[in-house]
């Protein structure tokens, strides 16, 4: 019997979705292989979310609580995980593909000497390892991979599981853990624009993305009136984050954030492959395009061919029709 | 403050690709500078240029990468190093990782870049890698760099703002490539880019530990997405198909 272990990852004082739905995926695995499933909460104010994370069939749950998880930094990070996994003694050690997590995923595999597969949609325990699936060339292609050693890491990206709870009566391990900061070589300075309680992008229902063709204050404005009536985050191409229309971490993309809300709306996005690699997996897309020949419309479930300045207003007032 | 910067040849991801069997199949085989070490080299060469020091690229690959090389030697990098393989090796981001830590064993250096991902297999682990194989400090995913009083200041864009952090010299960063439009070369660059030096090195001269060459993971085949379907295109009265649309939404999608 080995031991599966799912870091759980903290944003804004909220477990990330993305997490649950991995260590949904790692109950169910070692719940079919005989194997345990175990949890480890990292954070400044950890213990806050163990009765929610024992909601998923674990059997142990390892806290990490100590103030300079408040912010991220990678190195405090690096030897908090190095830690756990020198007391959980992982088979398996799987986290959700966050900022954070890509941020250290690398130099943890070359510390502990384990193998790695990043940002796979799909993972399933073989014979001496695991077989997983990853898109590549720009989300185009699916590459199957397969990972075998004694210690393996995998990261999986948001969307790619369902949530499951299940039974399961954790016992709670707290690890010790101090970390000197003026052993920090690196600093800090400041975190800019911090979402704060915005809807965060990869982890919502509802998207509503804009292009190039929105960007004068019309068309932000429309956005913006259509993001709330439909209670939605709003993400952005890059051609609008590269302008400085829209901040950075809206972007959407092979280079920005993959998403898969439930329904995303593509305003006035041409839909290069790009873009198209963060999105694709989007469960209903609709595409609001004034050239009818845009790729967008290759992937939208409903395209519009018109000028967004005209079909936005008439659109959010049928909406907010139908909300009310 | 000298720079290296660590260089991938890849597949055009822009070119068309097939899968025969289970292979993946580039018709044009377009092999380029992978984009995102491209802003990684751009990035370097602007702050050089406006505080002093050098740029040396280092690139793993077979023969025919000598091309990119010379694209980087072109946009203005003053040496370059190339670690030669055969290009039939199975080397993941742990192999590359352990060779260009070998390389950087007996090196002098400010800093070392990389782009943060490759942009054929988006793993995104070489870099981090590295830093800890050479236990330097290091920052992901910059989206933007400056130097302070020999520091490297880096713009991260991290899961909820953007994390300003100031690395000491010697250091890594791994660079996005929403920082920067890299150069195209100019004529004259492209002309002084055959007289620069270039080393040639030879795996076996670096001393990697056998077990390190042997890759963890493998990639066992190919398969297509499958395709999403377009469905329905309204064209018309904007009033009219917008208003059926959101109906539609609602009834049909049920997402609203």
């Amino acid at each position: 019997m080995s031991t599966i272990l799912t870091h759980i990852a903290i944003s804004d004082g909220k477990i990330k979705r993305s997490s649950l739905e991995v260590l949904s995926r790692c109950t169910q695995l070692a719940n079919e292989n005989g194997h345990e499933s175990e949890a480890v909460i990292i954070d400044a104010n950890a213990s806050q979310h163990v009765d929610n994370v024992k909601k998923y069939g674990v059997s142990k749950i390892y806290v990490i609580e100590d103030p300079i998880f408040k912010n991220h930094i990678n190195t405090p990070l690096l030897k908090a995980l190095t830690n756990v996994m020198e007391q959980a003694d992982p088979y398996i050690f799987a986290f959700a593909s966050t900022e954070s997590t890509k941020d250290v995923l690398g130099a943890l595999a070359a510390n502990q000497d384990a193998a790695v597969l990043s940002d796979v949609s799909e993972f399933d325990l073989i014979d001496g390892g695991i077989a997983a699936t990853r898109p590549v060339m720009a989300a185009k292609i699916l590459s199957k991979n397969e990972a075998k050693d004694d210690k393996i890491l995998v990261s999986v990206r948001s969307g790619s599981y369902d949530l499951a709870e299940n039974e399961g009566d954790a016992e709670v391990v707290t690890i010790d853990f101090s970390f000197d900061e003026s052993e920090l070589k690196a600093t800090l300075r400041e975190v800019i624009g911090a979402s704060g309680d915005k809807i965060d992008l990869s982890e919502a229902e509802t998207i509503v993305a804009a292009g190039r063709g929105a960007k004068d204050d019309e068309g932000q404005q429309l956005i913006q009136e259509l993001a709330e009536t439909l209670g939605a985050a709003i993400g952005a191409s890059r051609a609008l984050t590269e302008a400085g229309i829209m901040d950075p971490s809206l972007q959407i993309g092979q280079t920005g954030k993959v998403v898969s809300p439930q329904l995303y709306i593509a305003v006035g996005i041409s839909g290069a492959i790009q873009h198209v690699a963060g999105m694709a997996n989007s469960k209903v897309i609709v595409a609001i395009n004034k050239d009818p020949d845009a790729p967008i419309f290759d992937i939208a479930d409903y395209g519009i061919v018109g000028d967004l300045y005209k079909v936005l207003p008439p659109f959010i007032e049928e909406l907010k029709k139908i909300k009310s | 403050m000298k720079f290296y910067v660590c260089i991938k040849q890849v597949p055009d991801v822009n070119a068309p690709i097939q899968i025969k069997g289970e292979e993946l199949i580039q018709d044009t085989n377009r092999m380029i500078l992978n984009a995102y070490d491209a802003s990684a080299v751009e990035e370097a060469l602007v702050l050089t240029e406006e505080h002093g020091g050098e740029v040396e690229v280092v690139l793993i690959g077979p023969d025919k990468a000598k091309e990119t090389i010379r694209k980087a030697l072109a946009m203005g990098a003053q040496k370059a190093t190339h670690i030669k393989t055969n290009g039939d090796e199975n080397y993941d981001s742990a192999t590359y990782a352990a060779i260009l830590a070998s390389f950087f064993e007996d090196k002098e250096y400010d800093v070392i870049s990389c782009g943060k991902q490759s942009q054929d297999t988006d793993a995104g682990l070489t870099g981090s890698m590295l830093a800890e194989l050479l236990n330097l400090p290091y920052a992901t995913n910059a989206v933007g760099l400056d130097i302070e009083d020999q520091q490297l200041v880096v713009k991260r864009q991290g899961d909820t703002g953007q994390e300003m952090i100031a690395l000491p010299a010697p250091c890594l960063v791994t660079c996005s490539n929403d920082m920067n439009e890299p150069r195209i070369p100019s004529l004259k660059g492209i002309m002084q880019s055959k007289r620069k030096p270039m080393d040639d090195v030879e795996i076996d001269s670096l001393e990697v530990e056998q077990s390190q060459l042997s890759a963890k993971t493998t990639v066992t085949g190919y398969s297509e997405k499958p395709e999403r379907e377009a469905g329905k295109k309204f064209e018309g009265e904007p009033d009219e198909i917008a208003a059926e649309v959101a109906q539609l939404l609602d009834t049909e999608a049920n997402v609203i």
